[in-house]
């Protein structure tokens, strides 16, 4: 992201929007919210946007249209005239979105939006990201909140060391992951499932077994199996979680 | 939108904080009332216009007009007022109203003074009072005093002076040391702050939002141009200050075109100075990325101004026209500080103005390639401190 925005040279590699590389002027159309927040401690929240609005392009009249209807929208309203030093840290998050959106970008590049977040802010991050999307405005963004990320995003990206070691929508990745099956059979005796060819036991709790099937093995064996112990009353598939996915892609790049 | 809008963006971002800081408004305020105390104590020690005040009783108001005379040749005015009797004068004098009575007789005058009588005063009285004796001694001798004393006034003395002074000499020597102090201040104020507002965005780290719109070159010229101007219009209205006050207590005395040519190249060399000293000290600045380091990283700087300027001050005034000085003031880092002294004390020779300037300005040339590299590579490093050299060798 940092390469994306010119902050950093890129070691190989470059990076381009609408085919062409990205250079100032199209930089100052793209919204930046980079993971180190950063903003002018002692200036008021309005002047502070202002003045960010107007070097991203924006004239004085438009800019101050621009800040009034942000701070409005992310519920700034009281908090306008006051220095960004005196904000909670959760308020200075806003004003760090609003400053990357005042401009009206036409890409959204957000490092870690949602760290430091209350739960009401996240949920108008959330609708904010969600609304640009809706606008046509392409929305790039990292986090570590895996359940959000699974809620808001088209396509999803995990990065381990550097690389893209999985890419796509979360259907996709699901696609690619091995399949979990849970079976609740509350006679079957311990080790029941280890033995099974291409089945391995992630979770054994109260009669219930977490497996996944590796190298194509067969469930049906697994039923047959699972009914050999006794009765069974439940035999699901469990679409990974998009955490599971992730520890997943990470752990098996490192044991490649 | 062009580099000259994000500049301009940049240094009305600057212009903006630093007039409304209270830091400030409040040093500005504070050093014009000393640039007007300095003028009004100037005025009061100098004593220039301050007339004595002496008092006469009618036996003795014939007196009044040749004391007047007497001491106008002693360069000292003197007010003189007749009162009713001597109890009267006396109380003026208790009262400070007067600095002297004279009272008694014109043949035998007796001075009432508070505490004690001046000497310039008391060579004044003297000599009216020898001059009276005088005039009887040649009437009783049957001689014509008026006569006698056309004569006597008719002596003059030839004087031949090998190094005549310079009747403006003391002047231009304070406002030589003036000028001198407010440059040294300017530098020495705004220099800091342009470190410190360059560490302020680093700390805060909001340079890199600033940097993904905007060039990192500038910003640093938007500060520097930014800063720079509040200095200007600070300096601006100290020298006002100082040329009102000087003007309206009669303490300036020297010809316009001279404090005119002075005034400009004072403002001439606070633009140079600064310049030079801003570059320098926003590129130290980018070197370190806590507000606690940023005065290890100007001391040298700061040293850099100290040093000349107090050699010079200390000089200066006792021997304007010294060698070693002379010479320092032609070195760019120097002369900001020194050449203005030497301009107002009237010592600077022309060639010697236009050979600084042109040093200063290429250095300036230079600065703003290699501070502004330093800069550039060393503002987005946060962290442990930056080393000069690494700075300057990345591209």
């Amino acid at each position: 992201m940092r390469i994306a925005l010119g902050v950093v040279e890129a070691d190989a590699g470059e990076v381009r929007w609408d085919g062409r590389p990205v250079d100032l002027e199209a930089r100052r159309r793209i919204g930046y919210m980079p993971e180190e927040r950063g903003l002018y401690p002692r200036m008021t929240v309005a002047d502070q946007l202002t003045y960010l609005a107007r070097l991203h392009g924006l004239d004085a009249a438009r800019a101050r249209r621009s800040v009034d209807t942000w701070i409005e929208r992310l519920g700034l309203g009281e908090r306008r005239d006051e220095e960004v030093l005196k904000l909670s840290l959760g308020n200075q998050q806003r004003v760090q979105l609003a400053a990357a959106l005042v401009h009206d970008p036409d890409v959204l590049v957000l490092d870690e939006p949602f760290s430091g977040l209350d739960p009401v802010a996240v949920d108008v991050m959330s609708d904010v990201l969600r609304e640009k999307c809706a606008e046509g405005v392409p929305v790039v963004f990292s986090s570590h909140q895996l359940d959000l990320v699974e809620r808001l995003c088209d396509r999803v990206g995990i990065i381990r060391a550097g690389r893209m070691v999985a890419v796509g929508t979360v259907e996709e990745l699901r696609a690619h992951a091995a399949p979990r099956i849970e079976i609740h059979a509350p006679a079957a005796p311990p080790g029941w499932a280890e033995a099974l060819p291409g089945v391995a036991v992630l979770e054994r709790r109260d009669g219930r077994t977490l497996v996944e099937l590796r190298d194509g093995a067969d469930d049906q064996r697994l039923l047959e199996a699972a009914l050999a112990t006794g009765p069974v009353h439940e035999f699901a598939r469990r679409p990974p979680s998009l955490a599971e996915l992730f520890r997943h892609a990470v752990s098996e790049e490192g044991a490649a | 939108m062009s580099a000259w809008e994000t500049i301009r963006l940049v240094a009305a971002r600057e212009v903006r904080v630093r007039a409304a800081s209270r830091a400030t408004r409040i040093g500005t305020l504070v050093l014009v009332l000393a640039i007007v105390a300095l003028v009004v104590v100037i005025a009061l020690v100098s004593g220039s216009g301050s007339a004595a005040k002496v008092a006469f009783t009618p036996p003795t108001g014939a007196l009044a007009q040749p004391l007047a005379v007497s001491a106008g040749l002693l360069g000292q005015e003197v007010e003189t007022s007749t009162v009713a009797d001597e109890a009267a004068g006396e109380r003026q004098v208790r009262d400070g109203a007067v600095d002297a009575l004279v009272a008694g007789t014109a043949q035998e005058p007796r001075i009432v003074v508070d505490e004690e009588l001046g000497d310039t005063l008391r060579a004044a009285l003297l000599a009216v009072a020898r001059q009276q004796a005088l005039d009887r001694a040649v009437q009783a001798l049957g001689g014509d005093p008026a006569a006698v004393n056309r004569d006597v006034d008719a002596v003059r003395l030839e004087v031949v002076a090998l190094d005549p002074h310079d009747p403006e000499h003391d002047e231009r020597l304070v406002v030589g040391t003036i000028v001198g102090v407010l440059i040294y201040v300017a530098l020495l104020t705004y220099g800091p702050i342009v470190a410190q507002g360059v560490v302020e965005e680093k700390t805060s780290r909001v340079v890199e939002l600033l940097l993904s719109t905007i060039r990192a070159w500038q910003l640093m010229a938007g500060k520097v141009l930014g800063i720079g101007l509040v200095g200007l219009v600070q300096f601006v209205l100290l020298i006002a200050a100082g040329v009102i006050a000087g003007v309206a207590t009669g303490v300036l005395t020297l010809p316009a075109s001279v404090a005119a040519g002075t005034i400009a190249w004072a403002v001439a060399w606070y633009l140079l100075g600064y310049a030079v000293y801003a570059l320098l000290f926003a590129a130290a600045g980018a070197l370190v990325s806590r507000q606690e380091d940023v005065s290890s990283a100007t001391l040298p700087l700061i040293m850099v101004i100290i040093v000349p300027y107090v050699i010079g001050i200390s000089v200066l005034p006792g021997d304007p026209g010294n060698r070693l000085v002379a010479i320092l003031s032609l070195v760019p880092l120097f002369a900001p500080t020194l050449m203005p002294i030497r301009e107002a004390m009237g010592e600077a020779a022309a060639w010697e103005l236009v050979l600084a300037t042109g040093l200063t300005l290429a250095t300036i040339a230079l600065l703003v390639r290699g501070a502004g590299r330093v800069y550039v590579n060393a503002v987005l490093r946060t962290g442990a401190r930056v080393r000069l050299r690494e700075a300057l060798g990345r591209a």
